[in-house]
């Protein structure tokens, strides 16, 4: 077949897993591509991810995902430097209620000493009060985890892919795996659409979708159960925002109803915990509310319902035994197995990716370092965080910096067409690659302008714009 | 970068920010006008429908006839500079003679830093959204606001959708019900949450009944469906306040419009650190519109919400004249508080001036016909007015003028106590 | 048509609720008003419903891709659909001024459809 090259690794799944194991494998002299069936990368269980960066205590080191954990925690500040995401360590507290909870804390403390986390300290409740004066006066004690932060999840994924391209990944999107052929020393990936791809390598990072994907191998059989979080965004002007991210005492389902100060200075709140049954399930529903506020006022009083902006949902990829599932497959050669991973999967991606590389060796896949990787990406200017003296003169080199599109999160003109550029095509894409409809209107005034932009600069009609791909076309025609 | 000064900056070229702009100018002194879109208008440019100046001009005018009277009027004044596809987006540090600064930024100027004495706040509201009242379910495609949706409808000639269902029957909801009609597409209803429509009456029967579209009163959407784009909503009936979802209804469609309730705009506001009246959503005033913030005023849907244009602009050149007042050093101090009686939700503004004619405007927190207004000072009363029909969805007007006040505002409770009986 | 209409008057903000019949003689009796507005509305309604249609048209020769439109005086409802399938096909070409008559005399009915807006002529 003429045309048809065959690459060495393919990453099935764009989100955080992928597009960091993605970027790992761009260090080497190999020809990678990154597989994602949605329109744009970071569109699945990345969407929803709440933009924390843990303290390696919630779990011991016998657990794979707290010892990448740990080592993932370590490495986002020279990540930042090199891709620009919004990051901020502002430390996690761990709330104790009652002399009860405080045992529990003092079970996660033990962990924290375990593995090694540094600076991680038990607080009495004098401590507690003055690392965040914004927490229940109630509180009895609690834990203190310095090295903890706060993350924008999709710049961090998006950064990690661009960083890739720049490197020599390709990206295709839009390719939903629908047919595994096993060739000689090769994989041909079949897409929903037709398209084919051969790589000698695969890594199935297909998130909730692993399980599926491993059957399509012919690989372990194993079941990914949905596990669904609703969260709720609190306007930045809310009163009684915390600084510092506050967990209660954890149950057995889940790290429970957190209150989490964005790195963008708005505040989330969630997320809930329901086992389900539908993969496409994203619903939100009311009962949720009451729940989520009730549990986030015991942490923090001061927050109100009043203050929401929105509220969202997502899916966390459970596996039996609820630890990381990331291995070569026994049964089929050269595809490496990652998948159960949820939270602490953002913080753990960096050491996932290496672990992922070296598993990728181990199966006889050569690794020979590119002499010219380039791990910096150039920053590109947002103006809301720039001063006007500064966008003035951005506006001498590109007007369009001037012409504010979201007002409401004060993003320019310049900055969308960056992001239509870099590949964002989809209302969703551009909003998480560049904030703009998340403010407090929700694209009430930007949206029209945004239209206009895309269909600008992509040549497609207006009717042809999705929110998030095919199907999720924005207009019923014109007039 | 360009910095320019001037006695005044009117920030939103709508119906509320020409009114004040042309009668700042026709008191003489300097005034900019900073709007974000590429024309004056407002949102009155997407409201191509009829009911506007009826009370400024006894003529009942579209929307884009009603702004094209004040853009003329506004480019025929002279000392007015308008800076269009520019947004007030910063705010700069005070100076000495200038304590109003901001930054608008745009592609046809770059960044400009303008400077002022004093400032009107007229931006307008903005729509609330699927955000702020939190309809469960999926997030398809096809879930927008009633004025989104008119302002891509009318201005860039685009169907939202084919099928609709209205959430809210205020008046945006109505019009949008028969301009979709109108428009080739389909409405399958109108739901709205209370027992009464909250639009006027002319519309509900010139805008749903005319065309069969169903209002269901006491009803909810307490589902949207689909996955990509919007494939139905369920709705319930409210009993007791409380949504049955046992006896939910289900309506195919494929766009839901948000027609919801408007809340003034004050993210600029915010950022001259303005303080709001809760009620209202908009900033507190004095009898004279001025903030907390000295020197800068406020006018318009940014103020208050109102229903009719007209009082919009009325507001806004009172307001203007006050601006002139302050600039001129004669702003009238002597102020006492205004409070809201029985049956009021809120009035504007907060004061009032013992010493000349006052203006406010009311909204009621009931539905009554042969209403009364009573306004009272110290338990006494001022003013009574007969209201054949007060409802919350119409915004109430009246005035007091010194000598009604037949001295009571000396007494040493002055607070001036305004209630509907 | 014997049978009685009910209906909102919408000639002020009171609202009275109308009962409405055409009698044996074709006399109309209209009750429930409070003033003369709502006898003549009534009758008008019954009759001879008119309403003002409002709608855009398309634009070419300016930025602005339409053109806000209305009916000068209240269209008989029965041309209403016309009336819109008519301006569906109309393309006005800029510079246009406010009150142009784009459609003259509808159908015979005396009505006009004219621009609520002026627009001048510029690149698009």
């Amino acid at each position: 077949m003429a045309g048809e090259s065959v690459y060495d690794v393919a990453v099935i799944g764009a989100g955080v897993i992928g597009a960091a194991i993605a970027r790992q494998l761009s260090c080497y002299r190999l020809n990678v591509v990154l597989l994602e069936k949605e329109a744009d990368a970071c569109f699945g269980i990345s969407k929803a991810n709440s933009g924390i960066i843990h303290g390696g205590f919630h779990h011991g080191p016998d657990a794979l995902k707290a010892r990448l954990e740990i080592l993932g925690n370590t490495l986002f500040d020279r990540l930042q430097r090199q891709l620009h995401f919004p990051f901020r360590r502002c430390g996690i507290l761990v709330a104790a209620l009652s002399v009860e909870e405080m045992k529990a804390v003092e079970k996660l403390y033990e962990n924290g000493v375990r593995n090694k986390v540094i600076g991680i300290e038990l607080a009495g409740r004098e401590r507690m009060l003055a690392l965040e004066p914004q927490l229940n006066p109630d509180v009895v004690g609690g834990l203190h985890a310095p090295s903890g932060g706060v993350i924008e999840p999709y710049r961090f994924v998006f950064a990690l892919i661009e960083n890739a391209q720049d490197n020599g990944v390709e990206l295709a999107t839009g390719f939903e795996l629908t047919g595994v052929e096993h060739e000689n020393g090769a994989f041909l990936l079949v897409s929903a659409q037709g398209r084919r791809v051969r790589a000698r390598y695969a890594v199935n990072a297909a998130g909730l979708y692993a399980d599926s994907v491993s059957a399509l191998f012919g690989a372990e059989q194993f079941t990914i159960v949905p596990r669904k979080g609703e969260e709720f965004l609190l306007d930045r002007n809310a009163k009684g925002l915390p600084g510092k991210v506050v967990f209660p005492v954890p149950t057995r389902l889940s790290k429970g109803i957190l209150v989490i100060p964005t790195v963008e200075g708005t505040c989330m709140v969630g997320p809930t915990a329901v086992e389900i049954q539908d993969k496409e399930d994203l619903a939100t529903s009311q009962s949720n509310l009451e729940l989520v506020f009730a549990a986030a006022r015991r942490l923090v009083p001061a927050l109100s319902e009043r203050d929401i902006i929105t509220s969202f949902a997502g899916l966390r990829p459970t596996l039996a035994g609820g630890d990381f599932l990331i291995e070569s497959s026994r049964r089929v050669p050269r595809l490496v197995q990652v998948a159960g991973i949820q939270s602490p999967g953002l913080t753990a991606a960096p050491a996932v990716s290496e672990y992922v590389k070296d598993l990728l060796k181990k199966a006889g896949l050569t690794l020979v370092e590119k002499p010219d990787w380039d791990p910096y990406l150039p920053e590109v200017p947002r103006i809301r965080e720039l001063t006007p003296f500064q966008v003035d003169e951005l506006t001498r080199r590109d007007p369009a910096y001037g012409e504010v599109v979201c007002r409401c999160e004060g993003v320019s003109e310049a900055e969308i067409v960056a992001a239509v550029r870099r590949g964002h095509r989809t209302l969703d894409g551009i909003k998480f690659y560049t904030r703009a409809q998340m403010g407090r209107c929700q694209g009430g005034f930007c949206t029209y302008r945004i239209l206009r932009i895309l269909a600008r600069e992509t040549g497609q009609p207006v009717e042809a714009i999705t929110k998030r791909g095919p199907g999720s076309e924005l207009l019923g025609g014109e007039l | 970068m360009t910095g320019k000064r001037y006695d005044a900056l009117v920030f939103g070229g709508g119906s509320a920010g020409m009114a004040a702009a042309a009668r700042i100018a026709a008191g003489g002194f300097s005034v900019a006008v900073l709007e974000r879109e590429r024309e004056l208008g407002g949102v009155l440019n997407q409201c191509i429908h009829s009911g506007f100046g009826l009370k400024v001009f006894r003529e009942d005018l579209t929307g884009p006839e009603y702004a094209e009277r004040y853009c003329q009027r506004l480019a025929s004044a002279s000392g007015v500079d308008v800076y269009l596809e520019t947004t007030a987006q910063e705010v700069g540090a005070a100076g000495a003679e200038t304590p109003l600064t901001v930054y608008g930024y745009s592609r046809l100027h770059g960044i400009l830093e303008l400077s002022a004495r004093a400032g009107v706040l007229a931006m307008g509201c903005r729509e609330r959204n699927r955000g702020n009242i939190g309809i469960p379910g999926t997030r398809p495609a096809g879930v927008y606001t009633a004025g989104f949706a008119q302002r891509l409808l009318n201005i860039d000639g685009y169907l939202p959708g084919r099928r609709a269902v209205i959430v809210g029957s205020g008046d945006i909801g109505l019009i949008m019900a028969r301009r979709l009609t109108w428009s080739g597409a389909e409405v399958l209803g109108v739901v709205e949450i209370q027992s009464y429509p909250s639009g006027l009456t002319r519309n509900v029967v010139q805008c749903l009944n005319d065309f069969g579209i169903p209002l269901h009163l006491s009803h909810v959407v307490s589902r949207i469906l689909g996955r990509n784009r919007v494939e139905g909503v369920e709705v319930s009936p409210l009993e007791d306040g409380v949504p049955k979802q046992e006896k939910a209804f289900r309506l195919d469609c494929d766009t839901v419009l948000l027609s919801v309730g408007l809340l003034p705009d004050t993210e600029l506001a915010k950022k001259l650190g303005v303080a709001l009246n809760p009620e209202t959503g908009g900033p507190l005033v004095d009898a004279g519109l001025q903030t907390s913030v000295a020197g800068v005023f406020a006018c318009g849907n940014l103020l208050h919400v109102h229903d009719l244009v007209d009082y919009v602009t009325e507001e806004a050149e009172r307001c203007a004249e006050r601006v002139c007042e302050y600039l001129a050093g004669e702003y009238e101090l002597a102020q006492h508080r205004v409070v809201p009686g029985a049956n009021v939700r809120y009035v504007v503004p907060n004061r009032y001036f013992p010493g000349r004619e006052n203006r406010f405007y009311l909204r009621a927190l009931v539905v009554k016909n042969q209403a009364r207004l009573e306004l009272r000072i110290g338990g006494e009363t001022v003013k009574q007015r007969r209201l054949a029909h007060v409802q919350p969805s119409e915004m109430v007007s009246f005035t007091l003028k010194p000598a009604e006040l037949a001295g009571l505002a000396s007494k040493a409770d002055n607070a001036l106590e305004v209630s509907i009986a | 048509m014997t049978g009685e209409r009910r209906l909102v008057c919408i000639a002020c903000p009171v609202g009275c609720r109308l009962a409405i019949r055409q009698e044996e003689g074709g006399e109309i009796r209209v009750s429930g008003n409070q003033c003369e507005k709502g006898d003549t509305y009534g009758r008008e309604e019954l009759l001879a419903p008119r309403r003002v249609v409002t709608a855009t048209v398309r634009l070419t020769g300016s930025a602005l891709r339409r053109l806000p439109v209305k009916t000068h005086l209240p269209l008989p409802r029965e041309h209403i659909a016309a009336l819109l399938a008519e301006a569906s096909r109309l393309a006005v070409r800029a510079p246009v001024a406010r009150g142009q008559v784009l459609l003259a005399d509808f159908l015979a009915t005396g009505v006009d459809l004219v621009a609520t807006r002026t627009v001048e002529a510029s690149g698009g």
